[in-house]
């Protein structure tokens, strides 16, 4: 089947590519665009090692086909640091040793970040169900919730 | 060594022991690790394998014609391509018998399981490889299947293998092994009390978030690149050689960043097939699992059938312990038993034990290790059943388990004699916890009851072959190469010694791990070996690293090596006699090491010995909704002697997820099969790990009791924390509930079936 040329913006750079009515966007991330930072644990939605932002919004990009990628505006790992300043989770993740193995580390970070940008001060609970899409074998989870309550509560100070 | 190992009291330690920032975390946090899958070649084309669509059947011919006559398909593989290991002589590499691998890898004469590998192919791209899968026309003869083991050890059931036989006859138990101590039948008459009960367990996947995937480069010169994640480079060198007839030395195996692997990446299913491809086809070529391909042909972990009885005096003092252990192998044999059979009784003293494993096949997936591979199956029956015996007696749970303890002298029935152990410490650990002295408010809200169990569990541990090397950089810094995979921080624990050992920053030393070709043997990460057995290796090299420092600064300054001192990163002159000069640090001696002669650096290749034992201790509140049948798990705390923490926080990370692990193994995972013998739940939606909403924080009480055999007082971390929960949930639920649980999971219709019951 003929591809369908797209233009969309990935991590703020405007971005075009050629693709097939049913490949997914994380296929074309990983494969086509080479930004392999979004991992692919299930390819069905249930684990979010493929998290991404679609404006803003947080999704499975297993679950989004590319060619709904056309005029919006997608964020990925690649896009979290700024040049060699890490965002204030990715620091306090290595501070704190929120990952092990770390296949699971981009998509809890793009998760963790959706959600502190709509609650800035979530409790424990809210932390827990807010990741709750973002499946990770290695940690059981406690560093990972310590983690992001911690940046929280940081860059309510720094605000 | 001493000198070192003197100078390293806890109290002077400026790295170990520290939660440094992991040399390899950076590019973790910013998708930049490169993982199994993440690896592309110029030129690579993809694989794809064809799975058997029954449980069982002889495999009568396979015609690839078609597939490859498909445009774009540029190589087929089946069986006949992989190197035979005829059924009669064993060919053993490491514990993994290669008749078996090469079965497991792609089926021979009969596909064994619904996902059973029969063919592979290479294409341009995965969807003209996923057609040309579709078009091999393989003709099999469809046979009864089997999966249950109280169904597969019938006398009238489908024999998987002709070749198995036990007691005389052919059967599905292709094997069994025993430890035994004492003589039970005598030391049951002398019991007061005996508690017999048999446990179900269910098959469960590793559940590591990356699935297999691999890229192979086959040369036109005979030599081969594979780039993969697995728990040990030299193993998938090994095992790839053996299966496709190429020599190891021809083969270079570097390893991708690995997405977790809790066992199951201790033994591979693409290398070699992609391997062949690659040869027929001469292009590289990478393979990727599918999540549905990982959960139905990968892994899981056994399932268990096992009967447990123990006989105890009035005041609680154990006198016999018999096991019976049936455990699944999947379809070729192997399961753990050395896990149930050996690990079940060892932390306690008890003078007559018997202890036997049967092997179990049957038509589900071979099963890989997974974590203190089959000791939690063992240790959830041996520890449900000391819980009811303390019930019986009206003994407090962890007196009695304190009275029966293991000590120095006791004769474990797998063969041990202990030494120094630390078993009671963890259970003294949680006595004295304010977990364990907290009230429990047993009915909080109608429909609500609460409980809290405990369970203790053992792991062996393990050391085995590592190498290392410590290089000196032309600008004074240090890159120390391992060669283990990390798959949970251990590069972190090796940059804390290294600093240590060498006296500079932290952030002066680079932690690698290499390839087959640029490193000394390694064995596998796995058995909570690596950060004891490269931390050995490394604190060796570092020394005679010093030892090349300090005869350098001794040449420098025209006097007697054993005249200077390494502290702090520099050579100083050892006392007043030794002259007047001003110290030599790291980068001064490595701005003249050409002079001074050649490059500083060492490496050691050992085999290294000392792993004592791991035992673990834990506690556990549960809250039971009676309607629902929902468990929930309210606070765990988990104790644990772990040695020396080199770095803290990833040893509280290994206990943390090893609790969880087993948190999901006691209350909501299980592999389901429909009446085909097809696994019913080959993904996450339906096969159920526990999400970060399903848990609380998990205590980890670290121990530090040094283990003497070892430079840094290391001891084994990764495998004992799943141990115990399994039982310790367990013996929580029956302390909400009053009933007590003989099978896992407890998930909610289970628990709500239990309670339904007069
Ligand atoms: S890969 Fe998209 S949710 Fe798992
Ligand atoms: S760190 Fe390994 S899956 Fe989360």
């Amino acid at each position: 089947m003929a591809k369908t040329h797209i233009s969309t913006s990935i991590n703020g750079e405007p971005v075009e590519f050629l693709a097939d009515p049913g490949s997914s966007l994380l296929d074309v991330l990983r494969n086509t665009l080479g930004l392999t930072g979004t991992k692919e644990g299930c390819g069905t939605g249930d684990c979010g090692a493929c998290s991404v932002t679609v404006d803003g919004r947080l999704v499975c990009s297993c679950l989004v086909l590319a060619v709904e990628a056309e005029g919006h505006e997608i964020g990925t790992i690649e896009g979290m640091a700024q040049g060699e300043t890490l965002h204030p989770l990715q620091r306090k993740f290595l501070e704190m040793a929120a990952l092990q193995c770390g296949i699971c580390t981009p998509g809890v970070l793009i998760s963790a970040r959706a959600l502190l940008e709509k609650n800035p001060n979530p409790t424990e609970t809210e932390v827990r169900f807010g990741l709750a899409g973002n499946l990770c074998r290695c940690t059981g989870y406690d560093k990972i919730v310590r983690a992001v309550l911690e940046t929280a509560a940081e860059m309510r100070e720094t605000v | 060594m001493n000198v070192i190992n003197d100078k390293l009291r806890v109290e002077d330690n400026k790295w170990i022991g520290t939660r440094t920032v992991r040399p390899d975390g950076a590019d973790k946090v910013t998708g930049r690790a490169t993982y199994a899958a993440d690896n592309t070649m110029p030129g690579m084309i993809w694989g794809k394998v064809l799975r058997s669509p029954h449980a069982h059947a002889r495999i009568r011919s396979i015609d690839t014609s078609k597939a490859e006559a498909l445009p774009g398909v540029k190589a087929v593989v089946t069986a006949k391509d992989i190197v035979d290991f005829p059924l009669e002589t064993s060919v053993m590499l490491g514990i993994q018998d290669m008749r078996w691998m090469c079965r497991n890898v792609m089926a021979r004469e009969k596909a064994l399981f619904h996902g059973h590998p029969v063919a592979a192919v290479a294409a341009i791209n995965e969807e003209v490889a996923a057609a040309a899968c579709a078009l091999i026309a393989v003709d099999y003869e469809v046979l009864p299947h089997v999966i249950e083991i109280e169904d597969a050890i019938k006398p009238d059931a489908p024999i998987l293998h002709d070749f198995a036989k036990f007691e005389g006859k052919p059967s599905n138990i292709a094997g069994t092994m025993t430890a035994k101590l004492g003589d039970v039948e005598v030391g049951f008459a002398e019991a007061d009390i005996i508690v017999e009960r048999t446990f179900r367990t269910r098959p469960i996947h590793q559940g590591y978030i990356e699935p297999q995937a691999c890229t192979v480069s086959y040369s036109a010169d005979g030599r081969a690149t594979i780039w993969s994640s697995s728990q040990g480079q030299f193993m998938v060198r090994a095992m790839t050689s053996l299966l496709t007839g190429v020599p190891q030395s021809n083969i270079r195996a570097i390893p991708a960043e690995i997405g977790g692997g809790f066992g199951a990446k201790t033994i591979i299913y693409l290398e070699p097939v992609a391997l062949l491809l690659s040869k027929k086809s001469g292009r590289p070529v990478k393979m990727v699992m599918t999540r549905e391909e990982v959960m139905r042909a990968t892994g899981p972990t056994s399932g268990s059938f096992s009967t447990v009885k123990i006989g105890a005096k009035k005041d609680g003092t154990f006198v016999a312990a018999k096991g019976d252990f049936y455990i699944q192998a999947g379809c070729l044999p192997g399961g753990p038993l050395r896990g149930p059979v050996g690990c079940s009784f060892a932390p306690y003293d008890i003078p007559n034990v018997l202890s036997v494993g049967y092997d179990v096949v049957s038509n589900r997936s071979k099963v890989a290790a997974y974590r203190a591979p089959g000791a939690p199956l063992g240790a959830y029956a041996a520890e449900c059943v000391v819980d009811e015996i303390a019930e019986k007696l009206g003994m407090d749970r962890l007196e009695l388990r304190l009275k029966n303890t293991a000590g120095p002298g006791t004769k474990a029935a797998y063969g041990a004699t202990f030494g120094k152990v630390t078993f009671e410490e963890t259970i003294e650990a949680i006595q004295n916890h304010e977990h364990y002295k907290a009230p429990l408010d047993r009915n909080p809200r109608p429909g609500v009851k609460r409980g809290r169990g405990v369970a203790s569990g053992f792991w062996y541990n393990a050391g085995g072959e590592s190498s290392a090397q410590v290089n000196i950089t032309e600008d004074g810094n240090v890159v120390v190469t391992t060669g283990h995979p990390d798959v949970g921080g251990s590069r972190a624990s090796i940059a804390n010694v290294a600093a240590e050992l060498l006296g500079v920053d932290h952030s002066r030393v680079s932690v690698l791990i290499g390839d087959t070709a640029s490193i000394g043997y390694s064995n596998l990460t796995g058995g909570s070996r690596v950060t004891f057995a490269s931390a050995m290796v490394v604190t060796q090299s570092a020394e005679k690293v010093i030892g090349q420092l300090k005869e350098r600064a001794a040449k420098i300054w025209k006097i007697d090596p054993e005249a200077v001192n390494w502290d702090n990163g520099e050579a100083t002159p050892a006392g007043p006699n030794a002259g007047q000069f001003p110290p030599l640090t790291l980068a001064d001696l490595a701005a003249k090491a050409t002079e001074t002669g050649g490059p500083i650096g060492a490496g050691v290749q050992l085999n290294t010995t000392g792993a004592d034992p791991g035992f673990a201790t834990h506690v556990v509140d549960v809250e039971v909704d009676v309607d629902l049948g929902i468990v929930r798990v309210l606070r765990y705390t988990a104790a644990q002697d772990v040695g020396r923490a080199l770095h803290p926080s990833y040893v509280e990370g290994q206990i943390q997820g090893g609790v969880v692990q087993g948190i999901g193994w006691a209350l909501s995972e299980e592999y389901l099969y429909d009446k085909q013998g097809r696994l019913d739940n080959a993904g996450f939606l339906d096969y159920r790990m526990p999400v970060c909403s399903d848990v609380p924080m998990i205590e980890a009480v670290m121990l530090e009791i040094p283990n003497p055999k070892h430079p840094q007082g290391v001891r084994g971390v990764g495998e004992a924390p799943i141990v115990p929960p399994l039982a310790a949930i367990s013996n929580a639920v029956y302390d909400a509930l009053g009933k007590r649980f003989y099978a896992l999971p407890m998930s909610p219709p289970k628990v709500l079936e239990r309670l339904d019951e007069v």
